[in-house]
């Protein structure tokens, strides 16, 4: 009787286990075809983007007329950033596969800088159509590439999952189809020298000569951690450490790692080698109240920059976080502001001591500079707004544009709405080079976060 | 008979001037600036004020909201400029003394709103009371007279203490807060769980990096261009791969976002970033490497 209780228990248990088992295996499978569709969509998308691609660039080849090219160069840019998407979400991140997403950001840079351009004044140069058959014919391959990868994932039934538990695995040998055809396709671009695009191409991507304008000699470590002693005001308690920058690194600069003995209280700070430049400075610490406004916090600021012999700099933002105030001010050479030549500075508001300090974006930008007169008076850089724009204050600028440019602008600030909108107007040409919504306060979603 | 009417009387006389009193010494009271100067940016009691009483007399028309923006600037200069003052949009003494003479300001009814979440405005002429409306989800209608509320916090001395705490507690949380460009609230959110998930032992300098990293990768053309987009690409981050970018970040992971947004980049411009001790991809180790940061060497 007992035993067949227990027994039947058992069975129950086993059952129910069972049960549940196959429930789980269901709902695992469930979720991986679920990621693994992704992957196909987006691997799927990728080639049929690469055949649009070099569709798309073909036909700009045959273009002559200017108002057909602008539109189809537009295109191609769109193409290319939703490729660029596309790679973006295969599992390939740690696979070496940045040739080819260089690759595509450079076509989308090209297409971008022409289709904006009024090719009507500056139609394309030679060397530019020849960049133009050079892209052409390198989508070409890479089209071939990623076709016969295709091909074999849809013979062979092949799936992301399976790359990504090889590429998890790192001890096997990878010998999966898909990584073999994508380092095919990355060799395939790898081949493309950067020559291939033509001397008028300039990179888009953030400007790699670092810090070219500094001025002075090199620094030693021991000068290194004497400014670090200075900037963070820890005096005797200060505890220094320096090393060197890594060999990877575009500039030589000095890590200085500062420690206030008795207050346990961490700075950090980099410094340049060439003349001992501080590029930012950073302590942490706790600010619990606010005791000083953020007006005073700002002159503070000022005083700071003026101690260390930064000049000639106009407050352009002020933010209050919490019990922080960050100020970012940017040069004033002539009543002109200097975007590019930006200095951040991070201030307590409980004793308004300096927390923060970041010169990166000055020292990378500022130099001499002849600002040349503007062409247009504020009065025609005006008429370039939209009239629906009430202009509520104007000055002098000079902003780095789209084409990575250092151009001088009439600024406009001006209303639509409630919204407050910052447009610069070119000095020279009357174009609208830049416009930008400000940023407004955003509501505090309490029962969010 | 008639000499307790008169004792009653006089009682509910004295009881309701006791309470008129103060009632009104401390609005009074509260009803002026503290010291500081007030410039764009600025947060805080002194910035409700503000608003409130450039609304009084039409020049600010959004939301109160405790956040000196472009919309209190702007209220704040044309307020300067038909007033005959330097056009500096800043609130020093001069113009905060011009707009207390110019203008009424109902703390208590402000502060009030706020607390509750209502939708409410401040002009001036107009009956407080109609400017209001409560949130669709609290049920809108309390009653909200100003004055029987007032009463129920005078008469006991500990009571008033309690009430007063409350209220500044309440004060000090505004119902906006500066972001910057380009990023929301949710963003930073996002960002800062990432770097909890990742980075939650390494020193605080670490966590910007980490920040800074992420940043630069939706600067650089071969990422993903959104904050989302560059953490959830696949296998970028480990954190986002076994789960642990949901765990609940600290303020701290949050403070580090919001240096590396607002301009620090401790890491030189790096791309990448790996643990040497537990990286397990070879290919990491070719690239060319900035520097090292609490255990994680940054890479270009």
């Amino acid at each position: 009787m007992l035993r067949g209780i227990l027994i039947g228990i058992l069975v129950l248990g086993v059952a129910g286990t069972a049960f549940w088992g196959y429930q789980e295996h269901r709902e695992k499978n469930a979720i991986l075809i679920n990621a693994e569709n992704n992957y196909q969509r987006a691997f799927h998308d990728l080639t049929y983007e690469i055949d649009l691609l070099h569709d798309k660039i073909g036909t700009t080849l045959a273009m002559n007329s200017r108002q057909s090219l602008s539109p189809t160069l537009a295109e191609v840019w769109r193409i290319t950033s939703q490729a660029h998407n596309d790679v973006g979400q295969l599992p390939l991140t740690l696979l070496p596969f940045n040739k080819t997403e260089e690759f595509l950001a450079k076509i989308g840079d090209f297409s971008y800088r022409t289709a904006v351009r009024d090719l009507d004044k500056e139609p394309l140069t030679d060397e530019e159509y020849k960049t133009l058959t050079g892209l052409y014919e390198q989508s070409a391959d890479i089209q071939k590439e990623l076709r016969t990868v295709q091909h074999m994932v849809l013979e062979n039934n092949l799936r992301w999952m399976d790359v990504e538990l090889a590429l998890a695995s790192e001890e096997q040998p990878l010998d999966n189809t898909i990584i073999d055809g994508f380092k095919t396709v990355e060799k395939t671009v790898e081949s493309y020298s950067d020559s291939e695009m033509g001397p008028t191409f300039v990179n888009m991507q953030k400007d790699d000569d670092q810090y070219k304008y500094l001025e002075g000699e090199a620094i030693t470590e021991k000068e290194a951690a004497q400014i670090a002693r200075k900037y963070s005001g820890f005096g005797e308690n200060a505890e220094v450490k320096v090393t060197e920058n890594g060999k990877g690194s575009d500039f030589g600069f000095y890590s200085v790692a500062i420690t206030n003995k008795k207050t346990k209280q961490d700075a950090n700070m980099d410094i340049t080698k060439k003349g001992g430049y501080p590029i930012w400075y950073l302590l942490s610490r706790e600010v619990d109240q606010q005791k000083i406004s953020l007006n005073e916090a700002s002159n503070k600021a000022v005083k700071f920059l003026k101690d260390n012999d930064f000049e000639n700099l106009d407050l352009f933002e002020s933010t209050q976080y919490d019990n922080v105030g960050v100020f970012t001010f940017v040069t004033n050479e002539n009543d002109v502001r200097v975007y590019p030549d930006a200095i951040h500075v991070k201030v307590a508001l409980d004793n308004g001591s300096i927390i923060g300090f970041s010169a990166d974006e000055y020292l990378k930008s500022h130099h001499v500079r002849e600002v040349p007169k503007p062409a247009l008076t504020a009065q025609q850089a005006r008429k370039e707004i939209n009239p629906n724009v009430k202009v509520m204050q104007e000055g002098l600028a000079v902003i780095v544009n789209d084409l990575n440019e250092e151009v001088l602008c009439h600024e406009i600030l001006g209303t639509l709405g409630n919204d407050t909108y910052r447009i610069f107007i070119n000095a020279e040409s009357g174009v609208e080079e830049k416009v930008e919504k400000l940023q407004n306060a955003e509501p505090v979603y309490e029962d969010v976060v | 008979m008639s000499r307790k009417m008169f004792v009653l009387k006089v009682f509910i006389i004295v009881t309701v001037c006791m309470i008129c009193v103060p009632v009104s010494m401390q609005q009074h009271k509260a009803g002026a600036f503290s010291n500081q100067v007030i410039q764009h940016g600025a947060v805080g009691d002194d910035v409700i004020e503000l608003q409130s009483r450039l609304q009084y007399l039409g020049f600010y028309n959004g939301k109160i909201d405790g956040v000196f923006g472009w919309g209190t600037y702007w209220a704040l200069r044309n307020f300067q400029y038909e007033f005959g003052m330097p056009i500096d949009g800043l609130a020093g003494q001069e113009t905060k003394n011009k707009l207390v003479k110019a203008t009424k300001y109902n703390e208590q009814h402000v502060k009030e709103q706020i607390n509750k979440g209502n939708d409410f405005t401040h002009y001036g002429g107009v009956d407080l009371d109609k400017q209001k409306k409560a949130p669709q989800t609290g049920g809108g209608k309390q009653p909200q007279t100003s004055q029987p509320q007032t009463q129920k916090k005078q008469p006991p001395a500990a009571n008033q203490n309690q009430a007063q705490t409350q209220n500044q507690a309440q004060a000090q949380k505004p119902t906006a807060a500066n972001v910057p460009t380009g990023f929301s609230q949710n963003d930073i959110q996002l960002m800062a769980n990432a770097v909890y998930g990742e980075a939650r032992g390494e020193p605080y300098i670490g966590q910007v990096a980490v920040a800074a990293v992420i940043l630069n990768r939706i600067e650089s053309a071969t990422f993903p261009n959104t904050a989302s987009g560059v953490i959830f690409e696949p296998r970028a981050f480990t954190a986002v791969a076994d789960g642990q970018i949901w765990l609940t970040p600290n303020e701290q992971a949050k403070k580090a976002v919001l240096d590396a947004i607002n301009g620090w980049d401790p890491t030189g411009n790096a791309l990448y970033y790996f643990n040497p001790d537990t990286a397990t991809s070879g290919w990491i180790w070719t690239r060319p490497q900035i520097k090292k940061i609490g255990k994680h060497i940054f890479c270009k």
